[in-house]
Parts: C-alpha cells; structure tokens; sequence
C-alpha cells in the first residue's frame, strides 16, 4: 500500500527522528510513504479568517497533487495535521473559499476536498489495525509506563478533525498497549502545552507544560510521548521536570526491531 | 479608522461569529489555558462585539494571549466559538500597516539552537501579517 506523504518542515530539520521512524516502521508493517514533490510549509497555524485565501494554498496543492495520484494523503506532524485537514474541510464545504482558491491554482479540475487526510496514527489505527502491529512486535515495551501526551491540534476542534473524543481520546493509549507498553491517563494529556507562545514568553509555555508534566509523573508515567515537535520542543525545554519525552515513531520503530536499522 | 459598526461588522465577518447565539454559559472562559493572562475574557469578546466596542478588542493584551488550542471552540455548546472573534480581532490589527506583534529584527535574541522550525512559522503567523 502506498501513501501520499506530507513530511513538512520541521521533519526534515529539527524532528527528523520523528520522520525516519515513521519510514522504516511503516515498512516493516508493509505500506510506503511517497512523499510529494514539491511541497510547502502549511504555515504551523491553520488560518482561521474566513477570507483568508492565499494562506491556505500550499494546503491546496499538497491535497489536489495526492489526488493527482489517486492515493490518500497521510501526515505526521500534527500542525501540518491540523492546517492541512481544515484547508480540506474548507475546500470540501466552504463555497466561498473553495472557489476563491480554485481562481487562484487554476488546476484543469478543480480541487473539491477529494483527498483523504490521514494522520499516521490514524494510518495505524484504522488501515493497519493495531492488533496487526501488535502481531508485528519483535521487541515489546514491557513495563514501560507511557503517558500519551495529545495536545491541542490533532483533537480539536472535533466536529472536523475526526480524530477521537476530543475529551477522552483513546488512539494513543491502544497505540501504547500494541506495543506492549502500559498506558498511564492523567488530565492533562489534551491540554495546551503553549505553542508558539514559548518564543516570546517562555514562563507562560514553562508553567502550562509544568502542570502536564507534574500530572504525568503524579499519575505514575515514566515518559511521554508525543507527535508534534513544537509539543516536543516546550516540554523538553519548558518544563522542570525530567521526564523523558519521544516520539511516537521512536517507541514505534523500537517495537519493531527497526530502530538499530534506522541509527545505521 | 473605520466607524465602530463597520469594524463590527467586519469582525463577524472574518470570524463568521454569530455573537447573539451566545447564552452567556463561560464555559469558554472556564476552560480557557490563557484566562489569568487576558484583560478582556473570552466570553466578554462576544459581549463587545454585541456592544460594537471593537476598539478595546484590538488594543487588548488578550489578542496576543489566546494560544488557538480551539479549548473554547470545541466545548462551546451554543456554536459561537469566542477564539474566532479573539483571532478575527488579532487579523484586524496585524492586517494595518506597521502593526507587527513581532519584528523579524527581534528573532535572533528570541533563538535558542534547539527551536523548531515549526515554533518560528506559527508565531509569524500569529503576530505579523
């Protein structure tokens, strides 16, 4: 099975780990990333304004060039997630925007909200199956306790982004369990960890993920685990504590017994 | 300056906020991450969008607060979603000329090596046009 694939910046730069991971676990589960030529930053932050156009094209094109190629269009970091799934509800559902955006790419057909936006783990959860990749574990996670950390972007707002219960989501947790790890659930794992806040006001980004960090650890998780590296960023950097933070790709690939493979 | 039902006006428009669907609950307010750290609450945006003060709306602090983590957006139950109209309010002041939150000339005291590339796109996005 081959997917369209949208790494995004930070994948290649900063999160890399969090992109190679991803690549050599999901050949070891049998499905591909093709990643799509040519494609652009999506802007970290999806733009809300009704009439907001031209912020929402590298969205467009990313979309329309996985139409292009019949398949679906999966993604990993979850503000590419975030941005990228709202364009398409925009193209799909919104008139206005859907029109004022086609005027501009001037496609031989336009762009409807065809594409289906997959986040990995979604990949994982609803292609794969997460039975399958617990049949795929060579190296299980035993003992470890992991709190999932979800953040704001892959859950909300719900009505579009489809992803889980956006109060009491379970994805990351069965993705935990399949790898032979015991989830811990603490209240604070769909809180905001700040965002982009932590560049002009770090003691604003330090006290949120504090609190995400102290809820985890008081709960009994000895790691976190994350897919968005800005989530990353202000809990390794932001936070007192030291609880260790990885991607999910990371634990992932380690289940796998493709890790070593990847550090080569 | 526009007249103050123009910008009102204007702020339902870029929002595509209804104000008048609000039943006055707070639950947005209530689970706002950034409530301590607003002079005007999310559940007041609505009221002065009502009221047509859009004037104190963009000189507030809380445009440049709001984290758009969509908390008060997805538990809004009467679909009036306050961080459209905080948002709205931001576009309108960074859409003026010589209205940036932030100045690219401000980015090399703000680096650290470890920054994501993400981290720097979003917060352009939020505070420069």
């Amino acid at each position: 099975m081959k997917y369209s694939y949208y790494s995004g910046c930070t994948l290649r730069t900063k999160a890399k780990s969090l992109d190679v991971y991803a690549r050599a676990s999901a050949k070891a589960l049998g499905f591909e990333l093709e990643e799509i030529e040519n494609w652009q930053c999506c802007g970290g932050v999806y733009p809300l304004g009704s009439d907001e156009i031209a912020t929402k094209l590298s969205s467009v094109r990313a979309l329309n060039e996985a139409k292009q190629k019949g398949q679906e269009l999966v993604t990993m970091c979850s503000a590419c997630h975030h941005v990228i799934k709202r364009v398409n509800d925009d193209m799909k559902n919104v008139d206005d925007i859907r029109t004022r955006a086609n005027n501009y790419m001037q496609l031989d057909e336009p762009y409807a909200g065809e594409t289906t936006v997959l986040h990995f783990l979604e990949v994982l959860r609803d292609r794969v199956g997460f039975d399958k990749i617990k049949e795929k574990v060579v190296n299980p996670l035993t003992g470890k306790k992991i709190g999932a950390y979800y953040g704001c972007l892959l859950l909300r707002p719900s009505n579009i982004m489809a992803f889980d219960n956006a109060e009491n989501p379970t994805i990351m947790e069965d993705f935990i369990r399949a790898l032979g790890a015991e989830p811990v659930i603490y209240p604070y794992r769909n809180e905001c960890c700040g965002g982009h806040i932590s560049l002009k006001e770090k003691e604003r980004a330090a006290s949120m993920c504090n609190e995400i960090v102290k809820s985890a650890s008081g709960f009994g998780a000895d790691m976190l685990i994350t897919a968005c590296p800005l989530c990353m960023y202000n809990l390794n950097k932001n936070s007192a504590g030291d609880l260790p933070v990885y991607y999910i790709t990371e634990l992932l690939a380690e289940a796998l017994g493709v890790k070593e493979e990847v550090a080569k | 300056m526009e007249t103050a039902a123009k910008q009102a006006d204007l702020i339902r428009e870029i929002s595509g906020v209804n104000p008048y669907k609000c039943m006055k609950c707070g639950k947005c307010s209530a689970s706002c991450p950034s409530y301590n750290e607003m002079d005007i609450k999310p559940h007041q945006f609505v009221s002065y969008v009502l009221h047509e003060d859009i004037e104190s709306l963009v000189n507030s602090k809380s445009i440049w607060k709001c984290l758009s983590c969509f908390a008060c957006v997805e538990r809004c139950p009467r679909d009036v979603k306050p961080g459209k109209l905080i948002d709205a309010a931001r576009q309108l002041v960074v859409r003026q000329k010589g209205q940036d939150f932030l100045l690219a000339d401000e980015i090399p005291e703000l680096l650290d090596p470890d920054i994501p590339q993400q981290l720097l796109v979003s917060a352009f996005r939020k505070y420069k046009r």
